[in-house]
């Protein structure tokens, strides 16, 4: 049997303000999973716990087997887009993808080439030289993802990347996310509030409700197996398709 | 995990330093007090009570005066979003701020003194001349043209914190100017003005050069100017100390009375007030006060000018002295601009670093900035000279301390300026720079300095306005040897040498005034 | 005696203000009280008062001659005015680099003197020509003058003419003093007042305090404020107005006589303990009560030599205003009164 790419072992984590979340859940290479739940429901948390901006109280996070629950966020396999300020305003989109390589942009012919394909596989390879400024919201974006690309970590945390970017572009880019995941056998988490949205991009979602799991399953049983919390978030959204 | 995003170890040692300051200058008064304290009993007598009620007539006149004719004038700015030269008007606001407090005392003596350009106007145009610019009078006059544009200036910020809709709003009920104010700005206006007061007040309560210069004798004399004296005339470190204490404790109990007043907003010059029509002889009244306050704050500005291009430059400049006092100014200012603004970056990267699990430490980096604002330059200046000056060559000593307590003073004004743009970089990319392992060096030279460097030199620029502009600490150190510009200028202010100190005065005032239109636009030209 | 400040002959000398990188260099060199040329011949250290080493002063003058005739280099240290010196010989104490203190009077001397840091004068060098005589065993003369209410005739068309008319007179003419905490001619004021009221000295002044148009703390800042049209009286000495008729060439700025008779002020020179190991001390204090030094105060320091000069005195010397009375308190009266006079006058200007 194959290692997960991610695990999340018993994890505690509580913060001064009496917010406590208690999980326990596993991701395998190539998987794509929904993270959906209230605001303040822990969403954020579990994706920083991931990343490595927040420490656990207790538990174990462990990437393809390894312990890596003390490690500092850069030395995790793990790629991450947030909402906003993905990138640098003060640097080009080359610049900005080439980070992704050598934190100090050192960067020799060849990892020169790298960035140029990455820009190249998410159609900017014409910007290369424009500031985020000079770019569309979705552009700036398309830079992130050029970004994670060179990094080539087998995780992947999105932050509700595309929320602002209203319903088409954001199922546009989700897409493209998706297909350059299958490509690269890379474990996506998405946190999205949006169900057509966990319904496109993922098989399988999972539900928080006050630092809680309360649902691990495949998305089209959310809303008959969810129980209230489940059907309180949802209120009359959309029904997933009949299937 | 506080630390990870930043270290909290040049924020203590910021911390470290300033109370190395503070403490040597409290140390030093506490052991000449100690020490032989006859001196300071006998100062405890009428005229130390007359001192003390001079002191706060003064700066309590000062306060009423500057924020009473700034409220008009602010909202006279508000209602008026776009004059040709509205701009321009509050940007020249900006700078009685930078300039240093002796030249402003000479353009007030050029302007009003009984030879002055006012008293020839009056005669021209047949009025009396019973003028006198000594005394309350000139120490009114002075602290009103450095304060009311200041005021002026948080004024309009915080009327700018108005929300547009809620003009909208009084337009859709039919209000008219009185119920606007009342409903719409005064509410702003109210939460502001007390922190104003106590910061005007603060500043007129210890300022230094302009009782020193204006005072015109121990009738008009202030604890900061007692302070001085004690040292420079008398020699008594008792009284000196006795008189630091009650000076503490004055700054102190006002700070408490006011409360913790927010000044900290930014003071854009930007109008949000929508423009709507106005009765003529409002438009007019307000016309009116605009041009009378623009002229009383750029006729001393005027009058630098016109004195200091009578004087002989080229001869004045070519002077060894002269030159000699330029570079010790500007060594002593670039110095203490660094020594500032290192210690705002430290600070503020402490702070953020500590806010999110150490709200207590966050808070304490984040008020000591301020709080040395309100320690008595003179109370720097003289401890430190009384713990120093039989133990070390003063001459020496004198360039080093000069540099700190100025890094001291100008720092609140730095971290003022570098926290907002530290704290929005931090919020922006401390998770990216995380995640992608942009550390150390590397994040210094791609991500902070980038970020910062507008912030950072227009800070620089402002502090180093603030410090070449110094006397107070300078006069108690200064000798043949360590002459600074405003020393140099001092010594020479009375002699038959007006026209030398009038050209050294121009020389002073451009220096500072470019400094400060340079940090004015660098911040300005802050990338987004 | 016109005391201006000036520039000090040890300035350092700078070539090029561009060169940004030098500061540190230049600080060093500016801050180090030895940068000025030691020669092999030895180096004098003398602390005097701020107009003595102006351009048109004194100082310059007599460095020239005093080198000339030693071969050594005199290092002339403006602290001030001369009650300011006296303060930063007390704060500097036995650490005080000062081998000769020059410009001091003759009201501080009994004060000077109890510091501890001078020495008796080498023998020898009494003979002076001050009114009344002068002679000290620690402290010698080197010019005298008396105090005098300077006015502009152009603005006064009735000069006061005694103390008690200038104390009671219009308020609106104003007049610019100096303070006694710094500067000898304040001193000098405070003492006549006293000498003339006596116990009423405090009520002399209350009134007195309505004319004054300010207080400066050293004379030049005074007496600038009359010539700049600022303040139409000044106190200064009988001997002010010849400077205006010689170096100017006009009478507007006279000297009022006061019924009282005038204060007298004797500026005087003392060897420190520290100077006594330097021959170079004594030799400037002969040098000093010589015609060298002496032909060049008239006319520089605009006071009465107090030794003698190669030739007389010009004729303007002699119509100068001749005080009906000379003034003085003794040394150990104002030594032992000064801080409770001083507190006295604060109290009446500070009402």
């Amino acid at each position: 049997m194959k290692l997960p790419a991610l695990e999340l072992r018993n994890i505690s984590f509580s913060r001064p303000t009496g917010f406590r979340l208690k999980i326990d859940f596993t991701v395998f290479p190539g998987e794509r999973v929904a993270l959906m739940g209230a605001s303040g429901s822990g969403k954020s948390t579990v994706t920083d716990l991931i990343a490595g901006f927040e420490q656990p109280d207790t538990g174990e996070i462990l990437f393809s087997g390894r312990n890596m629950t003390a490690g500092v966020p850069s030395e995790r396999p793990v790629s991450m887009l947030f909402q906003s300020d993905n990138l640098f305003g003060h640097l080009d989109a080359f610049s900005n993808v080439a980070l992704g390589i050598s934190p100090s942009m050192r960067l020799s012919k060849a990892e020169k080439n790298t960035v140029e394909q990455a820009l190249e596989a998410v159609g900017l390879e014409e910007k290369g030289t424009r500031l985020p400024a000079a770019l569309s919201g979705g552009e700036r974006q398309r830079v992130a993802i050029a970004r994670t690309l060179v990094r080539s970590k087998p995780v992947l945390l999105l932050d509700e990347p595309f929320a602002s970017l209203g319903p088409a572009l954001s199922a546009e880019m989700l897409k493209q996310v998706a297909d350059l995941a299958i490509t690269a056998h890379t474990a996506v988490v998405l946190v999205t509030h949006n169900l057509q949205e966990a319904q496109d991009f993922a098989p399988r979602v999972i539900f928080l409700d006050s630092g809680k799991i309360i649902f691990d399953g495949p998305v089209a049983q959310l809303r008959t197996r969810g129980g209230d919390a489940v059907q309180r978030y949802l209120g009359n959204a959309i029904r997933p398709a009949a299937s | 995990m506080a630390n990870r995003h930043g270290s909290l170890n040049p924020g203590f040692a910021a911390l470290g330093l300033l109370a190395l300051v503070v403490g040597g200058a409290i140390a030093g008064l506490l052991i000449a007090a100690v020490g032989d304290p006859s001196g300071a009993a006998e100062a405890i007598n009428g005229r130390l009570a007359s001192v003390v009620s001079f002191t706060l007539l003064q700066s309590g006149l000062s306060t009423i005066l500057s924020v009473g004719m700034a409220l008009p004038l602010a909202i006279a700015f508000n209602r008026h979003g776009e004059f040709p030269g509205r701009v321009l008007l509050l940007r020249l606001f900006a700078l009685p701020m930078a300039l240093p407090a002796i030249v402003v005392a000479l353009a007030i003596l050029a302007l009003f003194g009984r030879n002055g350009l006012l008293v020839n106007v009056m005669q021209w145009a047949g009025m009396g001349t019973s003028l006198n610019v000594y005394g309350l009078s000139g120490i009114l006059l002075a602290h009103v043209f450095f304060n009311l544009p200041l005021a002026v200036r948080l004024l309009l910020a915080a009327l700018a914190t108005a929300p547009a809709n809620h003009y909208r709003l009084a337009s859709q009920f039919g209000m008219n100017e009185r119920a606007i104010f009342r409903f719409v700005e005064w509410p702003v206006l109210a939460v502001t003005l007390p922190g104003v007061c106590l910061l005007v007040g603060t500043l007129c309560l210890t300022s230094f050069t302009i009782v020193l210069l204006l005072g015109g004798g121990p009738a008009a004399t202030t604890l900061e100017v007692e302070i001085y004296q004690a040292l420079r005339y008398d020699f008594d470190p008792a009284r000196a100390a006795l008189l630091v204490a009650i000076q503490l404790a004055l700054v102190t109990v006002i700070g408490m009375i006011a409360g913790r007043g927010d000044v900290t907003g930014d003071t854009s010059v930007q109008a949000h007030r929508p423009a709507r029509w106005m009765p003529p002889w409002l438009r007019l009244a307000d016309f009116a006060i605009i041009a009378v306050a623009s002229l009383f704050v750029l006729s001393p500005l005027v009058a630098i000018l016109a004195a200091g291009l009578q004087a002989d430059l080229v001869r004045l400049f070519g002077e060894a002295s002269t030159r000699r006092a330029f570079v010790t100014s500007m060594f002593v200012g670039t110095c203490a601009a660094f020594l500032a603004v290192s210690m705002a970056l430290a600070l503020a990267c402490a702070r953020k670093s500590a806010s999110k699990n150490a709200i207590r430490l966050a808070a304490i980096f984040d008020r000591v900035p301020y709080m040395v604002l309100a320690f008595p330059v003179s109370a720097l200046g003289a401890g430190w000279f009384l713990l120093v000056y039989r133990m070390v060559d003063l001459d020496l000593f004198a360039v080093l301390l000069v540099i700190l307590v100025n890094a001291v003073m100008a720092l609140p004004f730095a971290y003022r300026f570098i926290r907002p743009v530290h704290d929005d970089a931090r919020e922006r990319h401390d998770r990216l720079c995380a995640s992608l392992g942009i550390g150390g060096w590397n994040r210094w030279r791609l991500v902070d300095w980038p970020l910062q460097k507008a912030a950072i030199f227009s800070a620089l620029a402002f502090a180093c306005a603030l410090s070449l502009g110094d006397l107070g600490v300078i006069i108690l150190f200064g000798s043949d040897h360590v002459q600074t510009l405003p020393w140099l200028l001092f010594t020479r202010m009375g002699a038959y040498r007006t026209a030398d100190a009038q050209g050294l005065a121009l020389l002073l005032a451009l220096l500072c005034l470019a400094l400060m239109m340079l940090a004015d636009r660098l911040a300005v030209d802050r990338p987004k | 005696m016109h005391r201006c400040q000036g520039a000090v002959p040890s300035d350092i000398e700078m070539k090029d203000v561009r060169m940004r990188w030098l500061l540190p260099v230049f600080l060093i060199a500016s801050v180090c009280p030895v940068a000025s040329p030691v020669w092999a011949a030895g180096k004098l250290t003398v602390y005097t008062y701020e107009s003595f080493v102006a351009e048109w002063g004194p100082g310059p003058k007599v460095k020239k001659a005093f080198e000339a005739q030693c071969g050594c280099d005199l290092e002339l240290i403006a602290v001030g005015d001369a009650v300011a010196m006296l303060t930063r010989l007390k704060i500097e104490g036995q650490s005080s680099p000062a081998e000769i203190v020059l410009g001091l009077d003759n009201n501080l001397v009994a004060e000077a003197k109890a510091t501890g840091l001078f020495v008796p004068h080498p023998t020898g060098l009494s003979a002076n020509t001050v009114p009344g005589g002068f002679s000290d065993e620690v402290f010698v003369p080197f010019d005298y003058g008396h105090f005098a209410v300077v006015y502009d005739s152009q603005v006064v068309k009735t000069p006061p003419t005694s103390l008690d008319e200038l104390v009671n007179g219009d308020p609106e003419m104003k007049i610019a003093i100096q303070d006694p905490r710094t500067s000898t001619p304040g001193l000098g004021l405070l003492l006549w007042m006293k000498s003339v009221y006596g116990d009423k000295a405090g009520d002399a002044w209350s009134k007195l305090k309505g004319r004054v148009l300010t207080v400066s703390p050293d004379w030049s800042g005074a007496y600038a404020l009359l010539t700049k049209g600022e303040a139409p009286m000044a106190f200064s000495y009988v001997t002010s107005p010849a400077y205006h008729r010689i170096a100017e060439g006009n009478d507007r700025y006279r000297a009022a006589a006061f019924s009282e008779g005038h204060y007298l002020q004797v500026e005087v020179a003392g060897m420190t303990n520290k100077g006594v190991a330097n021959p170079l001390a004594g030799q400037f204090m002969e040098f000093m009560t010589s015609p060298a030094f002496q032909d060049i105060i008239p006319e520089t320091n605009w006071m009465f030599p107090a030794g003698k000069t190669t030739s007389p005195l010009s004729q303007v010397w002699d119509e100068l205003v001749k005080p009906a009375k000379t003034l003085v308190i003794a040394a150990g009266d104002v030594a032992a009164n000064r801080k409770t006079w001083i507190d006295e006058w604060l109290t009446a200007m500070g009402r």
